[in-house]
């Protein structure tokens, strides 16, 4: 692979790599807020069917790098690829139209609201019905609705809160407003997924669950996910690459393997406190 | 399972309908026993309750702080005046023509400050409201009539038929209400109202769901503020005369109470709260000033005690929906 | 030129008082996010209080203080008064409607704010006060070819004294410090050691407390006083506090200057009838291009 960082290479999985479509590419991400760069030059690459980690230390970078792509900043310098089209700088809700669907770090659920409702939420950017349709209701509106209301609730019984539709999002348990907020993603129809620390606060079992969960849907429904994890446990079982920063830089990429015994990222974790 | 909740939901759907069905009856015929005074009452609670609505749209489904909603009843208001006064124009006609030039004149002074943060957006807000009252009272180019306002406006009339009674513009104002409390529900089970409450719950989860922000919250202004000028037309032709008082920073905080007294985003949340406001005021008259000291009391308790509203959302839109499909299968 | 340098002056003078009101506007806004409607009222009740003093205790004044000693026990016991006031105020109205959120919150002040503006007019009138001409020093000063009454010149200094002593209350000392830790992170606040209530009881004194001196003067400089003058300045007060930047001090005292020379020079240049939209666009136009005050806010949110 000719990686500049020097890492082994491995000729299979490389090939392997390099003939999958790359669905999602930063090229020399920059975003500065004031003095301080939280990320620097990033090179990033994702490739479909993929379910890439993006580890590091806190303060590494990460979620910045997370709210570039989905168009909440703007970088300072740099391009983001999606698809092979230029979404740089683009409005969020734009770049939920072309697939790119987000989870938050710390739950962002709609929360007075139900879990029904949370999850029609997502499937706004796929319809189109206007003010006119909603005062006249003509038979396209009645039919979009009736098909918003389906496919969300099909959603909800998919991560299982099928049970809870009717019940606001802030009641529900925290493992659930997870599931719920993964279901509100799902329901934009994405291509990608990204998930910002999806297991935090998740005990042993709902972790478990969540990687099934996630192999499942790459799997049924030809997604891609790029996520943000600290639990190394998900991180081993489920990632098929992983990219490491630290800093606002990338300081290795690999497999899973590889970069568990990298010497540069076990002081990365260990170098700056626990 | 449809077999058990059926006598509930039956009962359910009786339960709800039947004291509409009685309110309706009530307003219908309201004016066959009610003095002049009392109709005239009655008209005034209807603009609050039109006004209410409108800042419902801005504030109770948006959650926007919108604290110089009367800019925008002003600009009805005096569009219907003048237009009237000065060109002959029927009133009648003048009222999509002021809802139309307030939703516009929204549009325009809200499309470079939309992006603003709650409280930053509020003071723009009063800000505004303080521009259009002051521009009113300096009477640019001669066209406001200064501090005195316009005077002269003729009467409603629809055909040969004229509304210039007390019943009749009591008809007028609550077909309104009527025709806006049906749009405004329609609004609140769809789409729109959807995005508006995700919004309101939380700005960077919507946009993040796919929600444009920004366009959504321009609507709701430009609706809030159309519906404020349907008010302001209807305000002009009962009164005969404008003028730049009755439309201060004050009014905008009665606006703003009776959404939030009476339940942010509820339509009947609204209608309590705009009885609270107007027929509070009319029932303890006796007491002169002392009536303002009780009602900012009233104010304090309903908050203390009551801060959801007096009839606040319930977010049953879809369980309600469910059960009515329920009843609608089993019974053909 | 001359008319620039008076009206400047008189800008700066009425800018002072707007910026001591908005100080205490700031202080609750930062801390409670609470848009204190009530507060505006405190200042009006202070002055009503200081004309009260003056009025019925013209002969003692003269007899047993003189003037200045008569003003300033007016000043000591007004602010006195409204300190009081306005914790008793916070008890009430606010305190229990914390946990609802910020709107009731809002709904609270306005009734607040309706009260005590009633109050005011039930106790003293609704028709113009004013305060006695007798009690108050009257006296010129010629400086530059300008025109000034000795009393402005005097008002001005107080006001300056008062906003320089406060800048340094409010910066360098660790009641200030409290307060504007309290207002960016009350719950990291509340872990370094700093008591909420204390710091609640301490802006809800202070603050009233500015806003009755800021009464007494504004009685003595116009003369004439109106129930309604909580209202219009309390709005005046708050454009300058968000103006400054929400949560910051130093901010909502500069923009009241601001916002005080801005209106007389759009009541000179532009005209007096429009002063007050002039003053609202500008504030508008600088929120455009700086949506966060002239002075930034300080306030963080992470994403």
């Amino acid at each position: 692979m000719g990686d500049p960082l020097g890492m082994p290479a491995d000729p299979v999985a490389a090939a392997a790599k390099k003939s999958a479509e790359v669905v999602l590419e930063t090229v020399g991400l920059t975003k500065t807020f004031g003095g301080l760069t939280a990320v620097d030059s990033l090179d990033l690459r994702v490739h479909r069917g993929e379910i890439s980690s993006l580890i590091g230390p806190n303060g590494a970078g990460k979620t910045t790098v997370f709210n570039v792509v989905t168009g909440i900043y703007r970088p300072e310098s740099g391009t983001v690829f999606f698809q092979g089209e230029n979404i740089t700088g683009r409005k969020p809700h734009r770049i939920v139209e072309r697939g790119i669907a987000r989870t938050f770090q710390n739950i962002r659920l709609f929360p007075n609201l139900t879990c029904l409702e949370n999850v029609m939420a997502g499937r706004h950017a796929r319809t189109h019905s206007g003010v006119g349709a909603a005062l006249f209701r003509p038979r396209s509106q009645v039919e979009e609705e009736k098909e918003t209301r389906r496919s969300a609730e099909e959603r909800l019984s998919q991560v299982g809160l099928w049970e809870s539709r009717h019940e606001l999002a802030r009641n529900i348990a925290y493992g659930r407003q997870r599931m719920l907020e993964i279901a509100r993603a799902l329901a934009t129809s994405p291509r990608l997924i990204v998930l910002d620390e999806p297991s935090s606060g998740l005990n042993p079992r709902e972790t478990e669950d969540l990687m099934e969960f996630i192999k499942r849907i790459i799997r049924d429904e030809h997604l891609t996910i790029l996520l943000i994890e600290h639990d190394m446990n998900v991180v081993m079982g489920i990632s098929d690459w992983v990219t490491v920063m630290d800093g606002g830089r990338k300081i290795a990429e690999g497999h899973p393997r590889q970069i568990y015994h990298d010497p540069r990222v076990i002081e990365a974790y260990l170098g700056g406190g626990a | 399972m449809a077999g058990d909740l059926l006598p509930r939901s039956r009962v359910a759907y009786r339960a709800r309908a039947v004291p509409l069905l009685l309110a309706l009856l009530a307003v219908i015929a309201f004016p066959f026993f009610a003095s002049d005074y009392l109709l005239d009452v009655a008209f005034f609670f209807g603009i609050y309750v039109l006004l209410g609505l409108s800042l419902n749209i801005v504030l109770g489904e948006v959650g926007l702080y919108d604290l110089g909603h009367a800019g925008f009843y002003a600009i009805g208001a005096y569009t219907t005046a003048i237009l009237n006064t000065r060109f002959g124009i029927p009133v009648l006609i003048l009222l999509p023509v002021s809802a139309l030039a307030a939703g516009l004149f929204a549009y325009l002074v809200t499309s470079p400050i939309i992006h603003l943060r709650g409280d930053y957006l509020c003071i723009v807000t009063i800000g505004m409201g303080e521009i259009v009252r002051l521009g009113l009272i300096n009477n640019p180019l001669g066209l406001t009539g200064g501090p005195n306002g316009v005077y002269g406006i003729d009467s409603p009339t629809l055909g040969f038929l004229r509304l210039d009674s007390s019943a009749g513009y009591y008809a007028l104002i609550w077909v309104m209400v009527g025709l806006a409390v049906f749009a405004l529900i329609r609004l609140q089970h769809s789409r729109i109202g959807r995005a508006w409450n995700c919004i309101r719950e939380d700005e960077v989860a919507a946009q993040a769901t796919g929600i444009d922000v920004r366009a959504y919250k321009l609507l709701a202004f430009v609706l809030g503020a159309a519906l404020a000028g349907v008010a302001g037309n209807l305000y002009a032709v009962k009164l005969m005369v404008v003028s730049p008082e009755s439309f201060t920073f004050w009014e905008s905080c009665l606006m703003f109470s009776i959404v939030l007294i009476g339940g942010m985003g509820s339509v009947p949340g609204v209608i309590i709260g705009a009885a609270a406001i107007s027929l509070f005021p009319e029932i303890f008259r006796s007491f002169a000033s002392y009536r303002m000291v009780v009602f900012g009391v009233v104010m304090i308790l309903m908050m203390m005690f009551r801060p959801g509203g007096a009839w606040p959302r319930r977010r049953g839109g879809t369980e309600a929906q469910d059960l009515l499909r329920r009843l609608w299968r089993t019974h053909g | 030129m001359r008319v620039f340098f008076e009206q400047l002056i008189n800008g700066l003078t009425i800018g002072s008082f707007y910026g001591l009101i908005a100080l205490g506007y700031s202080m609750v806004y930062g801390v409670l996010k609470l848009i204190n409607f009530a507060h505006g009222d405190f200042f009006a009740l202070g002055s009503y209080l200081g004309y009260t003093m003056l009025v019925f205790g013209a002969g003692f004044v003269t007899t047993h203080l003189g003037l200045w000693g008569g003003l300033a026990v007016t000043v000591i016991v007004a602010a006195l008064c409204l300190a009081v006031v306005g914790v008793v105020v916070e008890r009430i109205a606010y305190r229990p409607i914390y946990p609802a959120g910020r709107l009731p919150a809002v709904v609270s002040a306005l009734g607040a704010s309706i009260i005590l503006q009633n109050l005011i007019m039930i106790i003293w009138g609704p028709r113009y006060q004013a305060y006695p001409a007798e009690m108050i020093p009257n006296f010129h000063i010629h400086a530059g070819g300008l025109n000034l009454t000795g009393l402005q010149l005097l008002i001005l200094c107080v006001s300056f004294a008062l906003m320089a002593a406060l800048y340094f209350v409010i910066q360098k000392t660790t009641w200030g410090a409290a307060i504007r830790a309290t207002a960016l992170d009350r719950d990291t606040a509340a872990l370094m050691g700093i008591n909420f209530n204390k710091v609640i009881r301490f802006i809800f004194t202070l603050g009233p407390a500015l806003g009755a001196l800021t009464g007494v003067m504004v009685g003595m400089y116009y003369r004439q006083i109106s129930f309604t003058m909580g209202w219009n300045y309390g709005l005046k007060a708050f454009t300058a506090t968000i103006l400054g930047g929400i949560g910051n001090l130093p901010g909502a005292m500069f923009g009241g200057l601001i916002l005080g020379v801005l209106e007389m020079l759009g009541s000179a240049y532009v005209s007096t009838a429009w002063k007050d939209v002039f003053v609202f666009l500008i504030l508008i136009l600088v929120l455009i291009f700086r949506p966060n005050g002239l002075f930034g806010e300080k306030i963080a949110e992470k994403v």
